[in-house]
């Protein structure tokens, strides 16, 4: 017999396609990133007219926090968020479960959705104003307008996708369809439509700096706005940061949301 | 209450996979139906509760379902069918919510079937927590708990390893023996059907026509793995069902 130190050993071909949460690569890629602009702008790398320096649009942050701007602008951006976005998606997820439930409504306003979705929603902003007038009200119907048709498509999409097994099994115990809806397929619905929320979320965002282009004294999108006509690079990424610090604000919640509605999940 | 099916026919987009099934399901007896995969028995036990209409013939309810029956025809599923975001209690809490029943008898009622499955300790237990046999008898205390008056099990131990099934067969003839319960039982385990059945149908691979029937007199109690009475009826439905499972496991799927 052969001896076994001879051998080699077998060699190790697993491991990967594992993802796996590293808490710190997200600030150190940020950090990085911050700090190259920094460095590069100080040492003339990269020219002022290319990117602001971060240092200076952080002063320029402190100082719409020092005048009390900073609220100025935000609060009415999230009002008018938080409005649109929850008569958007509400809106969404009622349309996207009829659509889900009913084979007729299905066939009738799957094809609807699918052309009114590719419509980029700022080009109907004039269309808006005449219709809601100038006000805040335009602002909320675009905003609600494009949360609506992601929600809608990402709610028939998850009630699709519920266990049909769970609904026989409702069935099969006399339960009413009231009682299906509520407790079988609205439940299991939820991941998806949280995770479409993200999306639709985000988009939210994106049509609040639109909407806020037009007829807006104070807002986050006024005020970039009015920073880049002036060509006004500090307070232009000031905005920006606001808006992407928002992003992460809404992920963050709904990120929350999920992990206490959605314990049940394996 | 007695089932009493009728020359059932059933075809799916005119392939028959049932013909001419004529069966009858006496009070407090379980009745296993065997056979090679793609036979056509849980399309059949299907039609038995009325989640699918058979495309001929009747299934009768004979005499009426016991005092406080929620719902006569009651499964047990191979997947279990449990809510994901339902603890233990609230999952066997799903079938008593729509019948109207005061809050403290659908209590009563959730910890006497917990007790009579041995789960009354996972009452708060959610479904991930738990074993497949632990889900399983999940499933057979809400069945239990709106009172059938036949149980329709679909292979409701083929997705359980070999000791689990050993230990939930145990189980369910406890339940039988202490309290006897009409069950139409799905299998392609013959092991589970002579050691639960009291009359065993067999049919043969599509379309599924009854091959034979075999009654088996032992008591459920009285019945061990691998005694010879029992071990003799298993080899003559194994001898049966051979050559049919060798067909049809050499056939073509036409359909899901």
């Amino acid at each position: 017999m052969a001896d076994p130190k001879d051998g080699k050993p077998v060699p190790f071909r697993g491991g990967g396609f594992a993802p796996k949460p590293i808490a710190w690569m997200g600030p150190l890629v940020f950090v990085t990133l911050i700090a190259a602009m920094e460095i590069g702008t100080r040492t003339g790398v990269i020219s002022n007219l290319t990117l602001p320096r971060p240092s200076a649009v952080l002063m320029t942050f402190v100082s719409l926090w020092d005048t009390g701007l900073l609220w100025k602008h935000v609060v009415p951006s999230l009002s008018r968020l938080a409005v649109g976005a929850a008569l958007g998606a509400t809106a969404g997820i009622g349309v996207g479960l009829t659509i889900g439930l009913f084979s007729h409504i299905r066939a009738g306003l799957v094809p609807v959705i699918a052309a009114i979705f590719p419509i980029p929603k700022i080009a109907l902003l004039p269309l808006f104003v005449i219709w809601f007038g100038i006000d805040e009200a335009s602002k909320y119907a675009l905003i609600a307008f494009g949360t609506f048709t992601p929600t809608v498509v990402a709610t028939y999409g998850a009630v699709d996708s519920v266990d049909r097994g769970l609904i026989r099994m409702g069935q099969s115990f006399g339960l009413s369809g009231l009682s299906i809806l509520r407790k079988i397929v609205l439940p299991g619905a939820l991941p998806g439509i949280l995770s479409g929320l993200r999306v639709s979320l985000a988009i939210a965002i994106i049509l609040l700096v639109a909407a806020e282009m037009l007829g807006a004294e104070y807002g986050i999108g006024a005020y970039i706005l009015e920073a880049g006509s002036l060509y006004d690079l500090e307070r232009l990424f000031a905005g920006v940061t606001i808006l992407s610090l928002l992003g992460v604000g809404v992920n963050w919640t709904i990120g929350r949301i999920e992990r206490r509605v959605l314990r049940w999940r394996v | 209450m007695d089932l009493h099916l009728d020359q059932i026919t059933h075809r799916y987009d005119g392939a028959p996979v049932l013909d001419g099934i004529d069966l009858h399901i006496p009070t407090g007896r379980i009745v296993c139906l065997v056979g090679p995969s793609g036979c056509g028995k849980s399309t059949l036990l299907r039609l038995v509760g009325g989640l699918e209409r058979p495309s001929e013939g009747d299934i009768r309810q004979i005499g009426t379902p016991p005092d406080g029956c929620l719902n006569p025809l009651t499964y047990v599923f191979q997947d279990f069918a449990l809510l994901p975001w339902r603890t233990v209690a609230g999952n066997i809490a799903l079938v008593l919510e729509d019948h109207g029943l005061p809050k403290s008898r659908i209590d009563a009622v959730i910890t006497d079937v917990l007790a009579r499955t041995n789960l009354s300790d996972f009452r708060d237990a959610l479904p991930k927590q738990l074993s497949g046999g632990m889900k399983q008898r999940v499933a057979i205390a809400r069945a239990l708990a709106v009172e059938p008056a036949v149980l329709l099990m679909d292979e409701p131990l083929s997705a359980l390893d070999s000791q689990t099934r050993e230990l939930l067969m145990e189980d369910l003839v406890g339940l039988w023996t202490r309290q006897a319960f009409t069950a139409v039982y799905v299998t392609h385990n013959l092991d589970e059907a002579v050691r639960l059945g009291h009359r065993i149908v067999l049919l043969s691979r599509r379309p599924g026509r009854i091959r034979d029937i075999v009654e088996i007199d032992t008591d459920l109690a009285d019945r061990r793995a691998g005694q010879a009475d029992l071990e003799e009826k298993r080899a003559h439905l194994w001898s049966l069902m051979r050559d049919e499972a060798r067909a049809a496991d050499a056939e073509l799927v036409t359909h899901g």
